[in-house]
């Protein structure tokens, strides 16, 4: 019987007195087997596990095409006062899938940012910076307010109270023959700089971009 | 009329007589309610020399607890029915639910609380149990910390419950959403979101939650199939593995009981 915690020992499985063992093999037959079966186990396990797990989470890397929606003429909207309009944003599932956009023509005196310039409307999402609830303009205090919580945006869509981290979010306008049309959503931080779209609760200002980083879903213009 | 004397009856033919008793039974032949529990027990015997339970059943059932175990210490079997209570309404208000985002969802629920007999009933025990579940294991996890009962050699115990309750508020996370009215709706925005403020992940969590960027009819079906088979799956086996750590390691006595000196040293310093 070999010594089995002896410092040296061959890797020849004849040296090592094994009966039945070849010349120059170095791991038994049985050592052999058993990793065989494990592996082949292992293989057979991944192949459905990965795809099923690649099938859950393929969704996150993914994004959907995303076009413009007209939404009414070129007059329809004044440049001091913003007109709601509902925009689709999930296709296929009903109301859950609208949401409210208020638009207002741009405005030079109001919208004196360097960021919105040239931009022919202002489009400002609904959806809270906070988490998401859907906030509607007041024109008695002219603040956009959350029900939810109390975020309270200015008519910029810049936030004056509340837990809310950063402006609404806006979407991109564009005007085709007399129509005006909606596009992709874009976030904004304090200063109104344009971001690729973030969900609520993300901060913008300062480190928050990079602590949360633009996904795959959101989609770029 | 004088009453005449009753005659003795004639002998009966033989094969109509009852036959002497057995050795063994001279009370007389077992009854029907003998015989089936003989019945009773020649089953259980026949599936025991076969799958050797009986051991297990005791192993499980009869064990020694400690002095001053009291009702406390039933919280946690309060919450195992609570599941199981959960799990049995669940099932029979899956016949009826549809995960269709674009108003079967709500359709169908609207259908079971108004239509379906006891509709309302299966769906409120279901609606209120999920709380009473979270209630439950709160104080399950109270009694637990109070008395000391993580303390080595429980650890790991305690591990399993704190994972069981972290799968329990998924749960009642993701069903609150099955409805789909606009309380659940918007409660399942802003939860999303709570979870999509972690920073790095946390927005990549929400995506997978959501399964993409914005809510759709997928997030309704992944909610569904999270709350239906997920997690009740992990939950089930999660309860096993709780339940044979109980067993195996025994509950712990009350704080407030007193070791008993043993006999030897008690004579001793007598």
């Amino acid at each position: 019987m070999p010594d089995k915690h002896a410092k040296y020992r061959s890797k020849y499985t004849a040296d090592r007195l094994i009966p039945g063992a070849f010349d120059g093999e170095t791991i038994t037959r049985r050592r052999f087997m058993t990793g065989t079966a494990h592996t082949a186990g292992a293989v057979a396990a991944g192949a459905f596990t990965l795809p099923a797990l690649a099938f859950s989470i393929g969704p996150v890397f993914k994004s959907d095409p995303h076009s413009w929606e007209t939404v009414g003429s070129v007059g329809a909207f004044p440049n001091d006062n913003y007109v709601p309009v509902i925009v689709t944003l999930a296709p296929g599932i009903g109301e859950a899938g609208k949401t409210t956009v208020y638009i207002r023509k741009f405005n030079p005196v109001l919208d004196t940012d360097r960021y919105d310039r040239g931009t022919p409307y202002i489009a400002i999402s609904t959806r809270c910076a906070h988490l998401g609830c859907p906030v509607r303009w007041v024109d008695a205090a002219k603040n956009f307010i959350c029900p939810c919580h109390g975020g309270v945006y200015d008519l910029l869509g810049r936030r004056v109270g509340g837990p809310p981290v950063r402006p609404l979010d806006r979407f991109y306008t564009r005007v085709v023959g007399e129509q005006v049309q909606v596009g992709l959503r874009f976030s904004v931080n304090s200063e109104l700089r344009r971001f690729s779209p973030r969900d609520p609760a993300e901060p913008l200002d300062g480190i928050g971009q990079y602590l949360y980083p633009s996904r795959p879903t959101e989609q770029k213009p | 009329m004088p009453r005449l004397p009753k005659l003795p009856a004639p002998p009966l033919p033989s094969a109509l007589q009852a036959p002497p008793p057995r050795p063994g039974e001279e009370n007389g032949a077992p009854g029907a309610l003998e015989e089936a529990k003989e019945a009773g027990i020649t089953i259980v015997d026949w599936v025991d020399e076969r799958t050797s339970i009986s051991g297990v059943g005791r192993w499980l059932l009869f064990r020694k607890v400690p002095k001053g175990t009291n009702w406390y210490y039933t919280l946690g079997s309060a919450t195992l029915f609570a599941f199981l209570s959960q799990a049995v309404t669940g099932v029979f208000l899956a016949m009826y639910y549809r995960p269709d985002a674009s108003g079967g969802a709500y359709e169908s629920i609207r259908h079971v609380t108004n239509e379906v007999f006891l509709g309302q009933f299966v769906r409120g025990m279901h609606k209120w149990g999920s709380s009473v579940m979270v209630v439950l294991i709160f104080l399950h996890m109270g009694r637990t910390f109070l008395f000391g009962a993580y303390k080595y050699p429980r650890e790991l115990n305690w591990v399993i419950g704190v994972v069981l309750l972290v799968l329990t508020l998924v749960m009642a996370f993701t069903g609150y959403l099955l409805p789909f009215d606009q309380r659940s709706y918007w409660a399942t925005i802003v939860g999303l979101n709570i979870n999509g403020s972690g920073p790095l992940l946390g927005p990549y969590l929400s995506d997978f939650l959501r399964g993409g960027g914005e809510f759709t009819a997928t997030t309704l079906s992944r909610f569904y199939a999270i709350h239906m088979l997920l997690v009740p799956g992990l939950i089930v086996a999660l309860i096993g593995a709780h339940l044979y750590l109980v067993t195996k390691l025994g509950t712990t006595a009350p704080p407030w009981g007193k070791a008993e000196e043993p006999t030897e040293l008690r004579e001793r310093k007598a």
